[in-house]
């Protein structure tokens, strides 16, 4: 019994002192709110903020990294946040958050073309710059769409690599990202067509989905070939799914005999190249695809372009020679051609 | 247990005052103070944490959560669990979403959702009840079968392209551009006020904390804990395809994989809120106020650049904490009180 009351003695103390203090921070925050407020306003920043389809995938810790270099480079501030799980609402939460901080841009791949499009609207309402990157919305819903390829380029590079290492028939399989990761489908869509009109030999028997997650690439890797006893190639347009696919090939009977290419980094695919596991695979460079969205955020903030076709802007930096980049149709910008990499090759970059 | 069986043997009923003392001082308190705490924290320490947009996103991000909590409640305190929620959500998404592409109005699409989780709750509950089987097991089965469904059915697409006007009756505020408070929850305080007095003021109320308490007592006290909780797993499901369709509705994107993984959110929720996970206690202010802290808390922190990482870190060290402590100051209350026993008997 005492000690019930005692318990409820410092219960009513700590009520007391949460709410005094609660009217205090309320003080303290309205005042300090309005001062920092006016602190924000002057100069031309470039707080720019690049949120990936989720963290720790290593493709966008490459073109994030190369980002913040030169986001740095032309004097503006960088930071990267996102959600842990490749999710269309994770991405919401941060958008809304970076809305809320007034950045000046944001820079995002996206994981759905729709579920984003409502919190981005909020965002380009209050003045931030939308630029999407690898992965795009609805045209609409963005400023800019910083593109590494295009979706043809990209599909034929692939089938035209598969074909070549299955010397042109038999039973391939796709292992993809997530179901409704925009730019994996449109490439998809795209090598089915390109399938179809140049090699009827060779036939796809299925797509499957490993969620960009290490894991569930590698056991959706094993249930296709325990599916299909005759496949002989696999295509996984996305990094994390070639290299747990090429793990798995590396380990197991189907090392050399099923043939394995797609999207991959040259530091997950080294091992694979050098084993014999995998002949050749294809990608641009992230660090460039980062470089360039980071300038084309720049000039948005700059007012530069606006996202008309036509417009034209600056870029530092790039692995390649070419300095400046038109603005196309739908406020696309293309960097370029996928890059095949091999075991001649590979050794030449480190991302 | 001892505590737990005295509670229910105590023939009297307890007086008002007691009520009101422990309303205020018992553990739901102790999660409001929380709340409290962290709110002012945030506001002092995070830059533009304290503003209307803020709280509005909270309300918005936590809706789904605070609207299934309500039911997962009265099913953690008769010491059951429902793990299906999450997947109950993305099947309401999916039905929402091929009903609309099929050419149903929208507002038929979502009173056919409600009626899928009427009936995937159903399932749960017969299952639960009349086969007798735990709801640990059996919800784990239809966490994996409704979600495999709802994939099944949409594949690989997600239905966008809903007419505008039911994005904005799940998102527009009920005063203008510039407050903070979306209408959409007024919905969840009506479902919150029904929930509040069906627990602590009605005869089903006592009848779920008796199940949980001591099911063989319950039982020869003429409780019939089967039918309720056949009832409170039928009101999950309907509650978690309501929440679907405000995902749905929300993001524009009805797609099979909508809402993963929140039955976790749900349940650390429940648990932060000072349910017990063994059944028997709990109040509904608490969950509430468990689910606010949770989101609260997640907010701050990615305002002030943390890393998400730590972010779950910190919901999952805050999950931990609420779980382990109470069972602590049980224990140690329990030592002192054998001691002054032994002490007085001497």
């Amino acid at each position: 019994m005492t000690l019930f009351s005692k318990r409820s003695r410092s219960g009513l103390a700590l009520v007391a002192l949460a709410l005094g203090v609660s009217l205090t921070a309320t003080a303290c925050s309205a005042g300090g709110g309005g001062s920092e407020g006016g602190g924000d306003g002057g100069g031309a920043s470039y707080d720019i903020a690049f949120l990936p389809k989720s963290l720790g995938n290593p493709y966008f810790e490459a073109s994030d990294a190369a980002g913040k270099s030169a986001v740095e480079g032309f004097g503006g501030t960088f930071k990267e946040v996102g959600p842990t799980e490749a999710t269309a609402d994770g991405q919401v939460t941060y958008i809304n958050t970076l809305t809320q901080q007034s950045v000046d841009a944001i820079v995002l791949s996206a994981n759905d073309p729709n579920a984003l499009c409502d919190a981005l609207g909020e965002a380009r309402d209050a003045g931030v710059a939308v630029v999407t990157f690898d992965s795009d919305v609805d045209p609409e819903c963005r400023d800019i769409y910083v593109s590494a390829s295009n979706a043809e380029l990209i599909a034929k590079k692939q089938v035209d690599l598969i074909a070549e290492q299955i010397g042109g028939e038999g039973q391939i399989a796709i292992l993809s990202a997530s179901a409704n990761a925009t730019n994996q489908n449109a490439w998809i869509a795209e090598m089915e067509t390109y399938l179809d009109s140049e090699y009827p030999d060779i036939e796809l028997v299925d797509t499957v989905y490993g969620n960009d997650d290490d894991q569930t690439s590698f056991d959706k890797t094993e249930a296709l070939l325990s599916t299909y006893p005759d496949l002989k190639g696999i295509i996984s347009p996305t990094t994390v799914g070639i290299a747990a696919a090429a793990r798995y090939l590396s380990t197991s009977d189907f090392k050399g005999e099923v043939a394995l290419t797609g999207l991959g980094t040259p530091n997950d695919m080294r091992e694979y190249v050098e084993n014999g596991t995998v002949t050749s695979f294809a990608l641009w460079n992230p660090e460039d695809l980062g470089i360039l969205a980071a300038f084309a955020a720049k000039a948005m903030i700059d007012g530069d372009i606006t996202g008309e076709e036509g417009d034209t802007f600056e870029v530092e930096g790039l692995s390649t020679d070419k300095t400046s980049y038109e603005v196309g149709a739908d406020g696309v910008v293309t960097l370029g051609d996928p890059f095949v990499f091999t075991a001649d090759n590979i050794d030449d970059f480190d991302f | 247990m001892t505590r737990t069986l005295e509670k229910t043997t105590t023939p009297e009923a307890p007086s008002l005052a007691h009520r009101l003392r422990a309303l205020l001082f018992g553990r739901s308190a102790a999660i409001i103070a929380l709340l409290v705490v962290v709110w002012i924290i945030a506001s002092v320490s995070v830059e533009n944490f304290n503003t209307p947009n803020t709280l509005y996103f909270l309300i918005l991000d936590v809706f789904p959560v605070l609207l299934i909590a309500l039911p997962m409640t009265f099913i953690i305190i008769t010491g059951e669990i429902d793990l299906s929620v999450a997947s109950m959500v993305g099947l309401s998404s999916v039905t929402i979403g091929a009903l609309f592409q099929a050419g149903v109005p929208v507002p038929v699409a979502i009173v056919i959702a409600l009626i899928v989780g009427l009936a995937g709750g159903a399932v749960n509950g017969f299952l639960v009840t009349t086969i007798g089987l735990p709801s640990l097991a059996v919800t784990i089965g239809s966490l994996a079968l409704y979600r495999g469904i709802a994939v099944g059915i949409l594949g690989t697409t997600a239905i966008t392209g809903f007419p505008e006007m039911f994005g904005d009756l799940v998102k527009d505020r009920l005063f203008g551009r510039g407050t903070a408070i979306p209408g959409i929850l007024i919905v969840f305080i009506v479902l919150a006020i029904i929930a509040i007095v069906l627990l602590h003021a009605t005869s089903i109320g006592r009848s779920t904390y008796a199940i949980g308490l001591n099911k063989e007592a319950s039982l020869f006290s003429g409780i019939d804990a089967g039918r309720l909780k056949f009832w409170f797993f039928v009101a999950s499901g309907v509650v978690s395809a309501l929440a679907g369709a405000f995902w749905t509705l929300r993001y524009d994107s009805a797609r099979g994989d909508n809402a993963m993984g929140l039955e976790l959110v749900v349940v650390a929720a429940v648990l932060v809120g000072g349910v017990s996970i063994f059944g028997g206690r709990g109040s509904l202010v608490g969950v509430i106020a468990g689910v606010l802290v949770i989101g609260a808390l997640r907010s701050a922190l990615r305002l002030a650049d943390v890393s998400s990482d730590v972010i779950n870190v910190a919901t999952g060290l805050l999950l931990v904490v609420s779980v382990i402590v109470p069972s602590i100051i049980s224990a140690v209350t329990g030592f002192a009180e054998r001691r002054r026993a032994a002490a007085a008997a001497s």
